[in-house]
Protein backbone atom coordinates (compact mmCIF):
# COMPACT_ATOMS: atom_id res chain seq x y z
CA UNK A 1 0.00 0.00 0.00
CA UNK A 2 2.61 2.67 1.22
CA UNK A 3 4.70 1.51 -2.32
CA UNK A 4 1.68 1.93 -4.20
CA UNK A 5 1.04 5.54 -2.90
CA UNK A 6 5.18 6.11 -3.34
CA UNK A 7 5.40 4.74 -6.91
CA UNK A 8 1.86 6.81 -7.86
CA UNK A 9 3.76 9.76 -6.65
CA UNK A 10 6.89 9.21 -8.63
CA UNK A 11 4.59 8.70 -11.81
CA UNK A 12 2.63 11.88 -10.99
CA UNK A 13 6.64 13.53 -10.92
CA UNK A 14 7.89 12.33 -14.05
CA UNK A 15 4.18 13.07 -16.46
CA UNK A 16 4.48 16.55 -14.39
CA UNK A 17 7.99 17.07 -16.44
CA UNK A 18 6.79 16.04 -19.38
CA UNK A 19 3.91 18.57 -19.07
CA UNK A 20 5.62 20.78 -18.01
CA UNK A 21 7.93 20.87 -21.26
CA UNK A 22 4.99 20.55 -23.56
CA UNK A 23 3.45 23.53 -21.98
CA UNK A 24 6.53 25.28 -22.61
CA UNK A 25 6.91 24.66 -26.00
CA UNK A 26 3.16 24.49 -27.04
CA UNK A 27 3.17 28.09 -25.41
CA UNK A 28 5.81 29.86 -27.41
CA UNK A 29 4.40 27.74 -30.58
CA UNK A 30 1.05 28.91 -30.09
CA UNK A 31 2.19 32.81 -29.31
CA UNK A 32 4.89 32.61 -32.06
CA UNK A 33 3.56 30.78 -35.18
CA UNK A 34 1.71 33.85 -36.00
CA UNK A 35 4.68 35.82 -36.32
CA UNK A 36 6.51 33.17 -38.32
CA UNK A 37 6.67 34.12 -42.50
CA UNK A 38 9.33 33.45 -45.08
CA UNK A 39 9.82 37.19 -44.71
CA UNK A 40 10.25 37.57 -40.91
CA UNK A 41 13.31 34.60 -41.69
CA UNK A 42 14.76 36.70 -44.25
CA UNK A 43 14.87 40.03 -43.96
CA UNK A 44 16.08 42.96 -41.31
CA UNK A 45 14.39 44.24 -38.69
CA UNK A 46 13.02 47.59 -39.50
CA UNK A 47 10.87 50.45 -38.29
CA UNK A 48 12.60 50.54 -35.44
CA UNK A 49 12.60 46.88 -34.36
CA UNK A 50 9.07 46.82 -34.55
CA UNK A 51 8.26 45.22 -37.95
CA UNK A 52 10.72 43.09 -40.91
CA UNK A 53 12.14 40.05 -39.53
CA UNK A 54 15.08 38.56 -37.80
CA UNK A 55 17.55 37.60 -40.77
CA UNK A 56 20.56 39.03 -38.86
CA UNK A 57 20.22 37.63 -35.57
CA UNK A 58 19.94 34.37 -37.00
CA UNK A 59 23.21 34.73 -39.32
CA UNK A 60 24.66 35.91 -36.07
CA UNK A 61 23.91 33.17 -34.06
CA UNK A 62 25.11 31.08 -37.29
CA UNK A 63 28.48 32.47 -37.28
CA UNK A 64 29.01 32.39 -33.20
CA UNK A 65 28.35 28.80 -33.11
CA UNK A 66 30.72 27.95 -35.73
CA UNK A 67 32.86 30.39 -34.08
CA UNK A 68 32.60 29.07 -31.07
CA UNK A 69 32.68 25.45 -31.85
CA UNK A 70 36.20 26.20 -34.52
CA UNK A 71 37.83 26.89 -30.64
CA UNK A 72 36.16 24.87 -28.28
CA UNK A 73 35.71 21.24 -30.27
CA UNK A 74 39.89 20.79 -31.02
CA UNK A 75 41.16 22.29 -27.97
CA UNK A 76 38.56 20.00 -25.75
CA UNK A 77 38.95 17.10 -28.27
CA UNK A 78 42.31 17.25 -27.68
CA UNK A 79 42.30 17.30 -24.20
CA UNK A 80 40.13 14.90 -23.66
CA UNK A 81 42.50 12.59 -25.47
CA UNK A 82 45.39 13.61 -23.58
CA UNK A 83 43.59 12.81 -20.16
CA UNK A 84 42.26 9.64 -21.42
CA UNK A 85 44.97 8.03 -23.66
CA UNK A 86 48.36 9.16 -22.62
CA UNK A 87 47.77 11.04 -18.99
CA UNK A 88 46.88 8.15 -16.76
CA UNK A 89 45.40 9.10 -13.43
CA UNK A 90 47.63 10.93 -11.58
CA UNK A 91 47.29 14.02 -9.50
CA UNK A 92 47.85 16.14 -12.27
CA UNK A 93 44.87 14.96 -14.59
CA UNK A 94 42.72 15.22 -11.15
CA UNK A 95 43.11 18.73 -11.03
CA UNK A 96 42.78 18.82 -13.99
CA UNK A 97 39.00 17.15 -14.34
CA UNK A 98 38.22 19.11 -11.34
CA UNK A 99 38.96 22.25 -12.67
CA UNK A 100 37.16 21.44 -16.03
CA UNK A 101 34.14 20.03 -13.44
CA UNK A 102 34.52 23.63 -11.92
CA UNK A 103 34.21 25.22 -15.11
CA UNK A 104 31.30 23.69 -16.03
CA UNK A 105 29.94 25.11 -13.13
CA UNK A 106 30.48 28.65 -13.78
CA UNK A 107 27.46 31.01 -14.41
CA UNK A 108 27.82 31.80 -18.19
CA UNK A 109 27.92 35.71 -17.18
CA UNK A 110 30.87 35.51 -15.46
CA UNK A 111 31.98 33.65 -18.71
CA UNK A 112 30.65 37.02 -20.65
CA UNK A 113 32.38 39.60 -18.28
CA UNK A 114 35.54 37.56 -18.80
CA UNK A 115 35.18 37.55 -22.44
CA UNK A 116 34.88 41.14 -22.39
CA UNK A 117 37.97 42.34 -20.20
CA UNK A 118 40.28 39.59 -22.00
CA UNK A 119 39.07 39.62 -25.66
CA UNK A 120 37.21 42.68 -26.19
CA UNK A 121 39.59 44.97 -24.09
CA UNK A 122 43.08 43.21 -23.79
CA UNK A 123 43.66 42.03 -26.93
CA UNK A 124 41.38 44.97 -28.38
CA UNK A 125 39.27 42.60 -30.47
CA UNK A 126 36.05 45.33 -30.04
CA UNK A 127 32.25 43.56 -29.66
CA UNK A 128 32.75 40.89 -32.49
CA UNK A 129 32.34 38.03 -33.88
CA UNK A 130 36.11 36.76 -32.80
CA UNK A 131 35.64 37.97 -29.06
CA UNK A 132 32.00 36.26 -28.85
CA UNK A 133 33.14 33.38 -30.37
CA UNK A 134 36.35 32.88 -28.38
CA UNK A 135 33.93 33.63 -25.10
CA UNK A 136 31.45 30.50 -26.28
CA UNK A 137 34.09 28.34 -26.80
CA UNK A 138 35.44 28.47 -23.85
CA UNK A 139 31.66 27.71 -22.13
CA UNK A 140 31.55 25.05 -24.49
CA UNK A 141 34.74 23.65 -23.61
CA UNK A 142 34.24 21.68 -20.24
CA UNK A 143 31.52 19.53 -22.34
CA UNK A 144 33.57 19.17 -25.17
CA UNK A 145 36.03 17.68 -22.79
CA UNK A 146 34.01 15.63 -20.77
CA UNK A 147 32.12 14.55 -23.44
CA UNK A 148 35.33 13.27 -25.26
CA UNK A 149 36.79 11.37 -21.88
CA UNK A 150 33.66 9.80 -21.69
CA UNK A 151 33.47 8.53 -25.05
CA UNK A 152 37.19 7.48 -25.51
CA UNK A 153 36.49 5.79 -21.65
CA UNK A 154 33.74 3.28 -23.40
CA UNK A 155 35.96 2.36 -25.81
CA UNK A 156 37.17 -1.39 -24.74
CA UNK A 157 41.01 -1.60 -24.43
CA UNK A 158 40.78 -4.92 -26.23
CA UNK A 159 40.45 -2.47 -29.13
CA UNK A 160 43.84 -0.59 -27.87
CA UNK A 161 45.59 -4.00 -27.53
CA UNK A 162 44.46 -5.04 -30.49
CA UNK A 163 46.37 -2.41 -32.25
CA UNK A 164 49.07 -2.13 -30.17
CA UNK A 165 49.72 -5.98 -30.30
CA UNK A 166 49.61 -5.69 -34.41
CA UNK A 167 52.56 -3.38 -34.08
CA UNK A 168 50.73 0.14 -34.63
CA UNK A 169 52.33 2.85 -32.42
CA UNK A 170 50.35 4.42 -29.74
CA UNK A 171 49.40 7.60 -32.02
CA UNK A 172 47.87 4.76 -35.04
CA UNK A 173 46.23 3.30 -32.17
CA UNK A 174 44.22 5.84 -31.32
CA UNK A 175 43.81 7.62 -34.72
CA UNK A 176 42.75 4.78 -36.64
CA UNK A 177 40.66 2.78 -33.99
CA UNK A 178 39.91 4.41 -30.58
CA UNK A 179 38.91 7.83 -32.32
CA UNK A 180 36.75 6.60 -35.13
CA UNK A 181 35.41 4.24 -32.44
CA UNK A 182 34.23 6.75 -30.14
CA UNK A 183 33.59 9.51 -32.92
CA UNK A 184 29.86 9.14 -33.17
CA UNK A 185 29.93 9.88 -29.25
CA UNK A 186 31.86 12.76 -29.27
CA UNK A 187 29.64 14.15 -32.43
CA UNK A 188 26.81 13.86 -30.08
CA UNK A 189 28.58 16.11 -27.16
CA UNK A 190 29.55 18.35 -30.00
CA UNK A 191 26.15 18.98 -30.95
CA UNK A 192 24.49 19.17 -27.61
CA UNK A 193 27.05 21.90 -26.95
CA UNK A 194 26.15 23.55 -30.36
CA UNK A 195 22.86 23.45 -28.67
CA UNK A 196 23.68 25.01 -25.55
CA UNK A 197 26.25 27.69 -27.67
CA UNK A 198 23.47 28.99 -29.60
CA UNK A 199 20.72 30.03 -26.73
CA UNK A 200 23.64 31.66 -24.50
CA UNK A 201 22.76 35.12 -24.26
CA UNK A 202 24.81 36.34 -21.03
CA UNK A 203 28.40 35.30 -22.61
CA UNK A 204 27.51 37.72 -25.89
CA UNK A 205 25.74 40.41 -23.78
CA UNK A 206 29.41 41.88 -23.58
CA UNK A 207 31.01 40.60 -26.32
CA UNK A 208 29.55 40.17 -29.66
CA UNK A 209 26.08 40.85 -29.71
CA UNK A 210 24.77 44.28 -31.35
CA UNK A 211 21.22 45.86 -29.80
CA UNK A 212 20.24 46.59 -33.57
CA UNK A 213 22.51 46.42 -36.71
CA UNK A 214 20.55 45.73 -39.80
CA UNK A 215 23.35 44.85 -42.05
CA UNK A 216 24.99 41.29 -41.83
CA UNK A 217 28.82 41.06 -40.75
CA UNK A 218 31.53 41.41 -43.06
CA UNK A 219 34.28 40.30 -40.79
CA UNK A 220 35.20 38.56 -38.05
CA UNK A 221 35.91 41.92 -36.04
CA UNK A 222 32.19 42.94 -36.91
CA UNK A 223 29.14 42.96 -34.41
CA UNK A 224 26.27 40.88 -34.90
CA UNK A 225 23.07 40.32 -33.86
CA UNK A 226 22.32 37.30 -32.47
CA UNK A 227 18.77 35.57 -31.92
CA UNK A 228 18.83 35.34 -27.92
CA UNK A 229 19.74 38.67 -27.46
CA UNK A 230 17.54 40.26 -29.76
CA UNK A 231 14.90 37.94 -28.26
CA UNK A 232 15.82 39.72 -24.75
CA UNK A 233 15.67 43.21 -26.40
CA UNK A 234 12.49 43.37 -28.23
CA UNK A 235 11.25 41.96 -25.37
CA UNK A 236 12.28 44.25 -22.82
CA UNK A 237 13.65 47.01 -23.93
CA UNK A 238 12.02 47.63 -27.63
CA UNK A 239 10.38 50.94 -28.76
CA UNK A 240 6.93 49.44 -28.74
CA UNK A 241 7.02 46.42 -26.20
CA UNK A 242 3.05 45.33 -27.26
CA UNK A 243 3.26 45.48 -30.73
CA UNK A 244 6.22 43.52 -30.86
CA UNK A 245 5.33 40.63 -28.62
CA UNK A 246 4.38 38.41 -31.77
CA UNK A 247 7.63 38.91 -33.15
CA UNK A 248 9.40 37.85 -29.65
CA UNK A 249 7.73 34.65 -29.35
CA UNK A 250 8.57 34.25 -32.90
CA UNK A 251 12.30 34.82 -32.00
CA UNK A 252 12.09 32.15 -29.17
CA UNK A 253 9.84 29.66 -31.52
CA UNK A 254 13.25 30.12 -34.26
CA UNK A 255 15.51 29.62 -31.15
CA UNK A 256 13.78 26.71 -29.90
CA UNK A 257 13.57 24.81 -32.69
CA UNK A 258 17.12 25.17 -33.53
CA UNK A 259 17.99 23.87 -29.99
CA UNK A 260 15.39 20.88 -30.41
CA UNK A 261 16.79 20.22 -33.72
CA UNK A 262 20.52 19.71 -32.90
CA UNK A 263 19.36 17.80 -29.92
CA UNK A 264 17.44 15.30 -32.19
CA UNK A 265 20.07 14.69 -34.35
CA UNK A 266 22.15 14.01 -31.60
CA UNK A 267 19.53 11.41 -30.14
CA UNK A 268 19.90 10.11 -34.06
CA UNK A 269 23.56 9.52 -34.32
CA UNK A 270 23.58 7.99 -30.79
CA UNK A 271 20.70 5.78 -31.97
CA UNK A 272 22.42 4.77 -35.38
CA UNK A 273 26.23 3.84 -34.09
CA UNK A 274 25.42 2.67 -30.52
CA UNK A 275 24.10 -0.47 -31.88
CA UNK B 1 62.82 -17.43 -34.41
CA UNK B 2 63.89 -18.95 -31.51
CA UNK B 3 62.34 -17.59 -28.12
CA UNK B 4 64.53 -17.61 -24.46
CA UNK B 5 64.07 -16.63 -21.55
CA UNK B 6 67.36 -16.18 -19.24
CA UNK B 7 67.11 -15.97 -15.47
CA UNK B 8 63.34 -14.17 -15.67
CA UNK B 9 61.94 -12.86 -12.78
CA UNK B 10 58.79 -10.39 -12.98
CA UNK B 11 57.09 -8.34 -10.74
CA UNK B 12 53.64 -6.99 -10.59
CA UNK B 13 54.46 -4.13 -7.47
CA UNK B 14 55.59 -6.72 -4.97
CA UNK B 15 54.41 -9.29 -6.07
CA UNK B 16 56.73 -12.03 -7.16
CA UNK B 17 54.41 -13.54 -10.49
CA UNK B 18 57.78 -15.10 -12.20
CA UNK B 19 60.22 -16.89 -10.50
CA UNK B 20 63.83 -17.96 -12.26
CA UNK B 21 62.25 -18.75 -15.45
CA UNK B 22 64.37 -20.37 -18.10
CA UNK B 23 63.66 -21.29 -21.17
CA UNK B 24 64.40 -22.45 -24.79
CA UNK B 25 61.64 -22.49 -27.35
CA UNK B 26 62.39 -24.48 -30.70
CA UNK B 27 61.37 -22.30 -33.91
CA UNK B 28 58.90 -23.86 -35.97
CA UNK B 29 57.30 -25.97 -33.26
CA UNK B 30 54.31 -25.53 -31.16
CA UNK B 31 54.64 -25.04 -27.59
CA UNK B 32 52.22 -25.42 -24.91
CA UNK B 33 52.18 -23.48 -21.78
CA UNK B 34 49.58 -25.40 -18.61
CA UNK B 35 49.23 -24.49 -14.97
CA UNK B 36 46.00 -23.25 -12.49
CA UNK B 37 45.19 -19.91 -13.09
CA UNK B 38 47.37 -17.30 -11.49
CA UNK B 39 50.42 -19.32 -11.84
CA UNK B 40 51.81 -16.83 -14.41
CA UNK B 41 51.78 -18.37 -17.95
CA UNK B 42 49.93 -15.74 -19.61
CA UNK B 43 52.40 -13.19 -17.78
CA UNK B 44 55.42 -15.08 -19.21
CA UNK B 45 53.60 -14.99 -22.30
CA UNK B 46 52.89 -11.51 -23.03
CA UNK B 47 56.68 -10.69 -22.21
CA UNK B 48 57.95 -12.17 -25.35
CA UNK B 49 55.79 -9.46 -27.37
CA UNK B 50 55.84 -7.04 -24.39
CA UNK B 51 52.48 -6.70 -23.63
CA UNK B 52 53.33 -6.33 -20.05
CA UNK B 53 54.91 -2.59 -21.09
CA UNK B 54 51.15 -1.54 -20.57
CA UNK B 55 50.78 -2.28 -17.30
CA UNK B 56 52.31 0.11 -14.68
CA UNK B 57 54.05 -0.77 -11.63
CA UNK B 58 55.70 -3.85 -13.09
CA UNK B 59 59.89 -4.83 -13.01
CA UNK B 60 61.59 -7.66 -15.17
CA UNK B 61 64.72 -9.04 -14.40
CA UNK B 62 66.41 -11.38 -16.61
CA UNK B 63 66.48 -11.24 -20.64
CA UNK B 64 64.12 -12.61 -22.90
CA UNK B 65 65.43 -13.38 -26.42
CA UNK B 66 63.55 -13.25 -29.48
CA UNK B 67 65.57 -14.59 -32.20
CA UNK B 68 68.77 -14.13 -29.88
CA UNK B 69 67.70 -10.75 -29.61
CA UNK B 70 67.35 -9.65 -25.55
CA UNK B 71 64.12 -7.59 -26.83
CA UNK B 72 64.11 -5.71 -23.42
CA UNK B 73 67.64 -3.86 -24.54
CA UNK B 74 66.84 -0.43 -24.95
CA UNK B 75 68.17 -0.50 -28.97
CA UNK B 76 65.01 -2.72 -29.65
CA UNK B 77 61.73 -0.46 -30.93
CA UNK B 78 58.55 -2.09 -29.49
CA UNK B 79 56.50 -1.28 -32.02
CA UNK B 80 59.06 -3.49 -34.47
CA UNK B 81 59.23 -5.90 -32.43
CA UNK B 82 55.21 -6.38 -31.83
CA UNK B 83 55.55 -6.52 -35.78
CA UNK B 84 57.91 -9.61 -35.32
CA UNK B 85 55.99 -11.45 -32.77
CA UNK B 86 52.28 -11.61 -33.07
CA UNK B 87 49.14 -12.01 -30.35
CA UNK B 88 45.74 -13.65 -30.42
CA UNK B 89 44.08 -12.93 -27.12
CA UNK B 90 42.11 -15.18 -25.27
CA UNK B 91 38.69 -12.67 -26.28
CA UNK B 92 38.10 -12.46 -30.13
CA UNK B 93 38.99 -8.34 -30.36
CA UNK B 94 38.46 -7.32 -33.90
CA UNK B 95 38.37 -3.49 -34.60
CA UNK B 96 34.78 -1.93 -35.32
CA UNK B 97 35.93 -2.22 -39.07
CA UNK B 98 34.65 -4.32 -41.65
CA UNK B 99 36.44 -7.59 -42.11
CA UNK B 100 38.71 -6.93 -44.94
CA UNK B 101 40.00 -3.78 -42.91
CA UNK B 102 40.80 -5.90 -40.04
CA UNK B 103 42.68 -8.53 -41.93
CA UNK B 104 44.06 -4.80 -44.13
CA UNK B 105 45.01 -2.84 -40.70
CA UNK B 106 48.51 -4.08 -39.78
CA UNK B 107 49.84 -3.32 -43.35
CA UNK B 108 48.09 0.17 -43.20
CA UNK B 109 49.82 1.45 -39.54
CA UNK B 110 52.88 -0.10 -41.81
CA UNK B 111 52.68 2.37 -44.27
CA UNK B 112 51.67 -0.11 -47.01
CA UNK B 113 49.46 1.88 -49.32
CA UNK B 114 49.71 -0.26 -52.59
CA UNK B 115 46.32 -1.94 -52.73
CA UNK B 116 46.95 -4.96 -54.88
CA UNK B 117 50.09 -6.01 -52.03
CA UNK B 118 47.21 -5.36 -49.34
CA UNK B 119 44.35 -7.53 -51.18
CA UNK B 120 46.70 -10.10 -51.82
CA UNK B 121 47.83 -10.17 -48.30
CA UNK B 122 43.78 -9.73 -47.37
CA UNK B 123 43.36 -12.83 -49.24
CA UNK B 124 46.48 -14.79 -48.57
CA UNK B 125 45.57 -14.18 -44.47
CA UNK B 126 42.20 -15.19 -44.59
CA UNK B 127 43.00 -17.99 -46.76
CA UNK B 128 45.72 -19.18 -44.18
CA UNK B 129 43.24 -18.64 -41.07
CA UNK B 130 40.61 -21.22 -42.68
CA UNK B 131 38.28 -18.16 -43.11
CA UNK B 132 38.25 -16.94 -46.76
CA UNK B 133 35.76 -19.75 -47.96
CA UNK B 134 33.64 -18.00 -44.99
CA UNK B 135 33.85 -14.51 -45.62
CA UNK B 136 34.70 -13.93 -49.30
CA UNK B 137 31.35 -12.53 -49.87
CA UNK B 138 31.00 -10.07 -47.78
CA UNK B 139 34.76 -9.04 -46.95
CA UNK B 140 32.53 -5.79 -45.76
CA UNK B 141 30.78 -6.55 -43.80
CA UNK B 142 31.45 -5.71 -40.13
CA UNK B 143 33.71 -7.93 -38.60
CA UNK B 144 31.07 -8.25 -35.65
CA UNK B 145 29.00 -10.03 -38.20
CA UNK B 146 30.83 -12.94 -37.71
CA UNK B 147 30.70 -16.09 -34.83
CA UNK B 148 32.94 -15.74 -32.02
CA UNK B 149 35.27 -18.47 -33.42
CA UNK B 150 34.99 -16.69 -36.89
CA UNK B 151 35.89 -13.72 -35.17
CA UNK B 152 39.06 -15.45 -33.47
CA UNK B 153 40.13 -16.86 -36.85
CA UNK B 154 40.11 -13.17 -38.02
CA UNK B 155 41.82 -11.98 -35.13
CA UNK B 156 44.57 -14.75 -36.03
CA UNK B 157 43.99 -13.24 -39.93
CA UNK B 158 44.85 -9.70 -38.71
CA UNK B 159 47.99 -11.35 -36.86
CA UNK B 160 49.34 -13.05 -40.18
CA UNK B 161 48.75 -10.28 -41.93
CA UNK B 162 51.73 -8.48 -40.85
CA UNK B 163 54.56 -11.84 -41.30
CA UNK B 164 55.71 -11.88 -38.00
CA UNK B 165 57.38 -15.30 -36.94
CA UNK B 166 56.53 -15.89 -33.44
CA UNK B 167 52.83 -15.96 -32.63
CA UNK B 168 51.80 -16.01 -29.45
CA UNK B 169 47.93 -17.35 -28.37
CA UNK B 170 46.54 -16.28 -25.22
CA UNK B 171 43.58 -18.92 -24.27
CA UNK B 172 42.50 -18.65 -27.99
CA UNK B 173 39.80 -21.06 -27.61
CA UNK B 174 38.50 -20.40 -24.45
CA UNK B 175 35.40 -18.32 -25.38
CA UNK B 176 34.70 -20.44 -28.10
CA UNK B 177 32.56 -23.86 -28.16
CA UNK B 178 33.77 -26.90 -29.49
CA UNK B 179 33.63 -26.93 -33.24
CA UNK B 180 35.30 -23.26 -33.17
CA UNK B 181 37.75 -24.76 -31.15
CA UNK B 182 38.31 -27.42 -33.48
CA UNK B 183 38.85 -25.85 -35.99
CA UNK B 184 41.74 -22.94 -33.88
CA UNK B 185 43.36 -26.23 -33.17
CA UNK B 186 43.60 -27.53 -36.99
CA UNK B 187 44.97 -24.33 -38.02
CA UNK B 188 47.35 -23.99 -34.88
CA UNK B 189 48.79 -27.33 -36.43
CA UNK B 190 49.03 -25.76 -39.90
CA UNK B 191 50.79 -22.55 -38.53
CA UNK B 192 53.41 -24.29 -37.10
CA UNK B 193 54.77 -24.95 -40.22
CA UNK B 194 56.06 -21.30 -40.98
CA UNK B 195 55.97 -19.90 -37.54
CA UNK B 196 56.61 -20.73 -33.83
CA UNK B 197 53.97 -20.92 -31.91
CA UNK B 198 53.30 -20.61 -28.29
CA UNK B 199 49.79 -21.39 -26.68
CA UNK B 200 48.66 -20.37 -22.97
CA UNK B 201 45.86 -23.27 -22.43
CA UNK B 202 43.38 -23.93 -19.72
CA UNK B 203 42.44 -27.12 -21.61
CA UNK B 204 44.73 -29.85 -21.23
CA UNK B 205 43.40 -32.12 -23.69
CA UNK B 206 44.14 -29.20 -26.02
CA UNK B 207 47.23 -28.77 -25.19
CA UNK B 208 47.63 -32.26 -25.58
CA UNK B 209 45.93 -31.99 -28.82
CA UNK B 210 48.12 -29.39 -30.39
CA UNK B 211 51.97 -28.91 -29.07
CA UNK B 212 55.16 -30.45 -29.70
CA UNK B 213 56.32 -29.21 -25.96
CA UNK B 214 54.56 -28.27 -22.84
CA UNK B 215 55.75 -26.18 -20.01
CA UNK B 216 53.98 -26.94 -16.90
CA UNK B 217 53.58 -23.41 -14.63
CA UNK B 218 53.13 -23.24 -11.01
CA UNK B 219 52.98 -20.37 -8.52
CA UNK B 220 54.99 -18.29 -10.57
CA UNK B 221 57.71 -20.89 -11.08
CA UNK B 222 58.20 -23.04 -14.30
CA UNK B 223 57.82 -26.48 -12.81
CA UNK B 224 58.56 -29.11 -15.85
CA UNK B 225 59.42 -28.51 -19.33
CA UNK B 226 59.49 -31.16 -21.97
CA UNK B 227 58.15 -32.91 -24.92
CA UNK B 228 54.13 -33.00 -24.44
CA UNK B 229 54.37 -36.78 -25.07
CA UNK B 230 56.27 -37.15 -21.70
CA UNK B 231 54.88 -34.80 -19.82
CA UNK B 232 51.49 -36.06 -20.48
CA UNK B 233 52.77 -40.25 -19.85
CA UNK B 234 55.76 -40.08 -17.71
CA UNK B 235 56.10 -36.86 -16.24
CA UNK B 236 59.37 -36.51 -14.08
CA UNK B 237 57.70 -33.89 -11.56
CA UNK B 238 55.06 -35.44 -9.09
CA UNK B 239 53.48 -31.70 -9.57
CA UNK B 240 52.74 -32.15 -12.81
CA UNK B 241 51.75 -35.53 -12.48
CA UNK B 242 48.91 -34.68 -9.77
CA UNK B 243 47.81 -31.53 -11.96
CA UNK B 244 47.42 -33.58 -15.15
CA UNK B 245 45.59 -36.40 -13.93
CA UNK B 246 43.48 -34.00 -12.13
CA UNK B 247 44.49 -34.52 -8.56
CA UNK B 248 45.39 -31.06 -8.14
CA UNK B 249 43.68 -29.35 -5.61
Amino acid sequence: MKQAIIFWLFRVMSFAVVAILFSIIGFIVFRGIGAISWEFLTSEPTDGMTKGGIFPAIVGTFYLVIGSMLVAFPIGVMSGIYMNEYAGNNFFVKIIRIMTNNLGGIPSIVFGLFGMSLFVNKLNFGDSIIAGSLTLGLLALPLIIRVTEEALKSIPDSYRHGSLALGATKLQTIGRVVLPAAFPNIMTGLILSIGRVSGETAPILFTAAAYFLPKLPSSIYDQVMALPYHLYVIATSGTDLEATRPMAYGTALVLITIVLIMNLIANFLRRKFSK
Amino acid sequence: MKLEAKNVNFFYGDFHALKDINMIIEENSVTAFIGPSGCGKSTFLRLFNRMNDLITDTHLDGECLVGGQNIYDKSVSVDELRKTVGMVFQKPNPFPKSIYENVAYGLRVNGVKDKAIIEETVVKSLQQSALWGEVKDKLKKSAYALSGGQQQRLCIARALAVSPSVILMDEPASALDPISTSKIEELIFELKNQYTVVIVTHNMQQAARVSDKTGFFMLGEMIEYADTKKIFLNPDKEQTQNYITGRFG
